[in-house]
């Protein structure tokens, strides 16, 4: 195939332009905070922005609206747990993980045994989750202890450690889709689900595996990010609930399902943190940025249509 | 479910929550009390009644809060200010909703992710209109919201007012039985000689117009805005049209549940408020109400596709 | 309107529909008159419902002409499948129909209208025309839609399609049905009427006209046929045996029943009847029953052939590769090489014809699919193959590979459970059950096994009382 017909180059393409565009306006000052700012936030979203794909590739209505309050639940209790103690990095690790656990199958069982529609089931779930996190919290900001705080904000190589964590799971969830039963499965089941129950592909199992990863990938991301800057905040994960959708669809994940993109959702987070960045840099408000995001993802969303009926 | 039955659990459940109310807090079954309890029902129930027009045609509009943010800025500012050029604005919003409606349907477009986009759209025009909280209501919009007519609360009458209207327009009359229609088998619509496309844009403009009504009600209770006014009432107005009685698809909504699913939401918020429970758990005892409610209707349609 | 004999409502000259290489209508001389009940019968695929679809408009003709000499209007389709709004009332889906209904009063006149037309076609009815149709039963769904077609709605019906509007209502509300036919065209009105009823086809129509693949065959008045003489022109006149008798294996012991049926092991069974009398959603059951929502790969007890491929097999997306390996995958990482092996191998025996496997699945004629799911299914050592009518749109030469496969497999001890809408098919297995109105009204094995046997049990060929 082509190598401009992949959609994920795109993404790249659009994030390297948008990263020029930017350093052209600053003369070239400042292009390494630009980078290590861009691939920091980038992480974040890309990690989310790959759990929310695992579960859009599963088809049309299937979306987690928890994301948020996962991130926000699991970055709070691992940071209560860890109580700033030194040496408690892989205790909180292992608590954010097990929020995510709990979250994903608390999710599925809403879907699966309640017949729930998986937005409201979500959205429903992801108040509880918020009032958790909200009664664990009571206001207090704990801080990560010192040397989980400086892993997050340091870099190795040049390079975030976020950026290094998200780029191993990137790696992890590209084998898993591309080499591995388990995304054939996935794929299989996003297509045509009726079709892949009758080729004896385990629907079920599937569905499940997908909003679990979903969650605990929110978790991670929530440990991370609460990490990084210095506490968990109650309403830290807003932004990526629309961040999430935004750059699995821009990175060319089919929102019909079926057809993931790992490349593409990780071009995109660049891509949607450099624009902003950008905007920020020609000086524009933050009306105009959001409108301009919000412009960029629709006009992206009908490309993608009138590509799909020419072909 | 038979549409007369689908109304019943939506009644029960606000009669239960009122009757659960009145007993923690007695002092609430009085004009004030009831006009304290649904201060806020009217706008969430004009944004579900918005909702509601969208889930009608088996979308969904993941943009509602951001465009009633929007239209509340605009009825705090030019609305107030230069009243003619306020409401031109407010028609060309109610337009841009019908276009997208057409737009949708046109290229076969998800409608989650499109007004997703649309979100961050309403959102920064929001915000362009009105950086930081400000402007002021319209003096007659003001009056109306806080009248105080005989026997019954402002907030109960203008419930009672928006389901009649909406029941008549969606249930009773000609067009809202064909765009109910569209929800339930677009192809036998198609077949009978109507144009979907004009129809979807219509439920999408209708959906525009609650929305700014949203906007401007909330805006006469608030008597100023901001550009994040109204951001959970996506979520909320979701909600309030699934504990109605309405169904995520095939057309089948209902009007007078939707408004009942409004005051059901915020009478919750109350009454958790009453029951002394923790302000902690107050959003997650709204999302466990919300599933038992769903949980509870799925046993009576088991129930009643098993009879 | 008065019975005016003799003047066309719709007139076919040479008329013929082609979808792609396949001619569904080819080259149909045809006319209704007013005043006339014209049945058309023939099998599944004869060209039935492409006819219809001509009529009503829902298509044009390839070549050739469709007149309607008095204009369109008038021309109303019951369909077979049901197309009402399931959430509206009964009155509302009249309404929708109905052009002429405007303002505020308008639910009244629809009340009535579709009350008159209810109780004059299906006396003592009892349907609530203010229930939502998902509420009614099938049959009840069934009335209404008949009752909307024979509807004023503004004008007259003129010219009524029917398309198998008794499959799902009992006898005596056919029979109401039936004499409203009757009383319609004796008033002028003309009407096209489908049906597998043999008992009714007699009763209901003036003339008969036999569809076989895509052209009429016989076209006469009623009382020149026989109903066996009917039977015979539909069926195929000159069937070959293409399986011999005596390659028919020695069965073996039974190792599946379900949903009626029974099977042994090395035995091929066949279901036969009419489309759409059950048979699919009887094969989809236990191939379910038979295999897991939550464990995959190895040791599934059963595989499934699709023939409704683009709902229940292909998997769009992916290439001729991915589609063939997708039930064999085992667990943990792909063997890419092992993969693409096992797909080049069947590649081979199938005769999928591509030069690269790697191509996407559509780019593959319908045929070229339907074989990409018999190696997809044959490929695992599942011990039970459950096919779906698997050889729509499949040329006769890889009919006769597919055949001498299935053979060979049911050879070594697999059991096949086969839906064939062909009767030719059928004859081939070992034991046929043969399905009607969702039931299983005969099971023949070996000489029993005639086209003529299936025939008279797909058919209700009893008088109608």
């Amino acid at each position: 195939m082509n190598l401009t017909m992949k959609p994920w180059v795109w993404a790249w393409a659009a994030a390297a332009l948008v990263f020029s565009a930017t350093l052209m306006l600053t003369s070239g000052r400042g292009a390494s905070e630009l980078a290590y700012a861009a691939l920091s936030f980038g992480a974040f979203a890309a990690i989310v922005g790959m759990g929310q794909m695992l579960v859009i590739t599963l088809g049309p209505g299937n979306v987690d609206l928890s994301i948020p309050a996962t991130m926000t639940l699991a970055g709070t209790l691992a940071l209560k747990i860890m109580g700033s103690e030194p040496g408690t990095a892989w205790l909180g690790l292992i608590v954010a993980l097990a929020v995510g656990l709990a979250v994903g199958c608390a999710n599925f069982a809403l879907i699966w045994l309640l017949r729930l529609p998986p937005i409201i089931a979500t959205l429903a779930a992801s108040l509880v989750y918020q009032s958790v996190a909200i009664w664990s919290n009571r206001g207090l900001r704990v801080k990560p202890p010192e040397g989980l705080a400086d892993f997050a904000t340091g870099r190795m190589l040049g390079v975030p450690n976020v950026a290094w964590v998200a780029f191993a799971l990137a790696v992890a969830v590209w084998v898993m889709l591309e080499r591995a039963v388990w995304g054939r499965y996935l794929l299989a089941a996003g297509q045509n689900l009726r079709a892949a129950r009758l080729a004896g592909v385990p629907v079920q199992a599937v569905r499940a595996a997908a909003y679990i990863a979903v969650a605990v990938f929110a978790a991670l991301a929530g440990f991370l990010l609460s990490s990084f800057s210095g506490g968990a905040a109650l309403n830290m994960g807003a932004e990526y609930l629309l961040m999430s959708i935004a750059v699995v669809v821009i990175g060319g994940t089919s929102i019909a399902g079926g057809n993931s993109n790992v490349p593409g959702v990780i071009g995109a987070s660049l891509f949607m943190f450099l624009v902003v960045s950008m905007l920020n840099s020609y000086g524009a408000g933050a009306g105009v940025k959001s409108v301009l995001t919000g412009a960029i993802i629709i006009a992206i969303v009908i490309a993608a249509s009138t590509r799909k009926t020419r072909s | 479910m038979l549409a007369k039955y689908r109304i019943i659990l939506p009644v029960v459940s606000l009669a239960v929550l009122l009757a659960a109310t009145f007993y923690m807090q007695p002092r609430a079954m009085s004009y004030f009390g009831l006009n304290l309890l649904f201060n806020l029902a009217v706008p969430i129930a004009l944004a579900t009644i918005a909702q509601m027009m969208i889930i009608m045609v088996n979308d969904i509009d993941l943009s509602l809060g951001a465009f009633v943010s929007l239209a509340a800025c605009i009825t705090a500012t030019y609305l107030n200010d230069t009243p003619m050029l306020g409401l031109l604005i407010l028609l060309a919003l109610v337009a841009s909703y019908a276009l997208m409606g057409a737009v949708i349907h046109r290229l076969d477009l998800p409608a989650i992710v499109v007004t997703l986009g649309m979100s961050f759209v309403w959102g920064g025009l929001a915000l362009f209109i009105l950086p930081t909280p400000g402007g002021s209501a319209p003096g007659w919009i003001r009056t109306l919201m806080t009248v105080k007519p005989p026997l019954v609360p402002m907030a109960v009458v203008a419930a009672v007012l928006i389901a009649f209207v909406t029941h008549m327009l969606v249930i009773r009359s000609r067009l809202g039985t064909v765009l109910r229609g569209v929800g339930g088998n677009a192809r036998s619509i198609t077949r009978a000689g109507w144009n979907v496309t004009a129809l979807k844009a219509m439920a999408y403009g209708l959906a525009g117009l609650f929305g700014v009504l949203a906007g401007m009600a909330l805006v006469g209770l608030t008597t100023s805005a901001d550009a994040n006014i109204a951001l959970r009432y996506t979520l909320l107005s979701i909600a309030g049209v699934i504990l109605g009685g309405g169904e995520f698809t095939g057309g089948k909504v209902s009007p007078v549940g939707a408004v009942i699913g409004a005051l059901t939401l915020t009478l919750a918020a109350s009454f958790l408020s009453f029951l002394r429970l923790s302000p902690d758990w107050q959003i997650g005892a709204q999302g466990a109400i919300l599933i038992l409610v769903l949980t509870a209707r799925l046993l009576f349609s088991r129930k009643g596709a098993a009879e | 309107m008065t019975n005016t004999d003799g003047t066309a409502v719709v007139a076919l000259s040479d008329a013929a529909k082609h979808f792609g290489p396949v001619k569904a209508l080819d080259g149909v001389s045809l006319c209704v008159m007013s005043g006339e009940c014209l049945a058309l019968v023939g099998h599944n695929g004869a060209g039935k419902s492409t006819l219809v679809n001509l009529i009503n408009g829902t298509f044009g003709p390839t070549s050739g002409t469709v007149d309607f000499p008095g204009g369109a209007h008038g021309v109303r389709s019951v369909f077979q499948e049901l197309s009402l709004c399931p959430n509206l009332t009964v009155a509302e889906n009249l309404a929708m129909a109905h052009p002429g209904l405007k303002g505020a009063g308008w639910r009244k006149p629809a009340r009535a209208e579709i009350r008159s037309s209810l109780d004059t076609v299906f006396p003592d009815n009892g349907i609530d025309v203010d229930a939502e149709v998902d509420t009614l039963s099938i049959a009840e769904r069934q009335m209404v839609e008949i009752a909307i077609g024979f509807a004023p709605r503004g004008g007259t019906a003129r010219l009524v399609i029917l398309d198998e509007p008794t499959s799902s209502l009992d006898e005596g509300i056919a029979r109401q049905l039936l004499s409203h036919v009757r009383r319609f065209c004796e008033a002028g009105g003309a009407a096209i009427f489908i049906s597998h009823m043999m008992g009714e086809v007699f009763e209901v129509s003036d003339r008969i006209a036999v569809l076989k693949d895509g052209k009429v065959v016989a076209d006469r008045p009623t009382p020149e046929f026989t109903r066996q003489g009917l039977v015979d022109a539909m069926g195929h006149v000159a069937t070959e045996r293409a399986a011999d008798q005596a390659a028919r294996s020695a069965p073996g012991d039974v190792i599946l029943t379900g949903e009626g049926l029974q099977a042994r092991r090395g035995e091929v069974v066949g279901l036969s009847g009419l489309a759409g009398h059950g048979q699919a959603a009887a094969l989809a059951r236990l191939y379910l029953s038979l295999s897991s929502d939550w464990r995959g790969g190895k040791g599934t007890k059963a595989v499934f052939v699709a023939g409704d491929r683009p709902r229940d097999g292909v998997l769009p997306l992916w290439s001729i590769l991915r589609n063939i390996s997708v039930s064999v995958l085992g667990q943990g990482l792909v063997d890419r090489a092992k993969e693409r092996a096992l797909a080049e191998d069947w590649k081979a025996r199938i005769g999928i014809r591509t030069d690269d496997l790697t191509n996407p699945i559509l780019s593959l004629s319908g045929g070229n699919q339907q074989k990409v799911l018999f190696a997809r299914a044959l490929a695992s050592d599942a011990p039970v193959v459950v096919m779906d009518d698997p050889m729509r749109g499949v040329d006769v030469g890889t009919k006769q590979d597919v055949y001498a496969m299935i053979r060979a497999e049911a050879a070594k001890g697999r059991t096949f459970l086969w839906y064939s809408t062909e009767t030719e098919e059928v004859c081939q297995c070992d034991r046929v059950f043969v399905f009607r109105n969702g039931e299983i009204s005969a099971e023949l094995t070996g000489d029993e096994i005639t086209e003529e046997r299936i025939l008279e049990a797909s058919f209700e060929m009893q008088e109608a009382s």
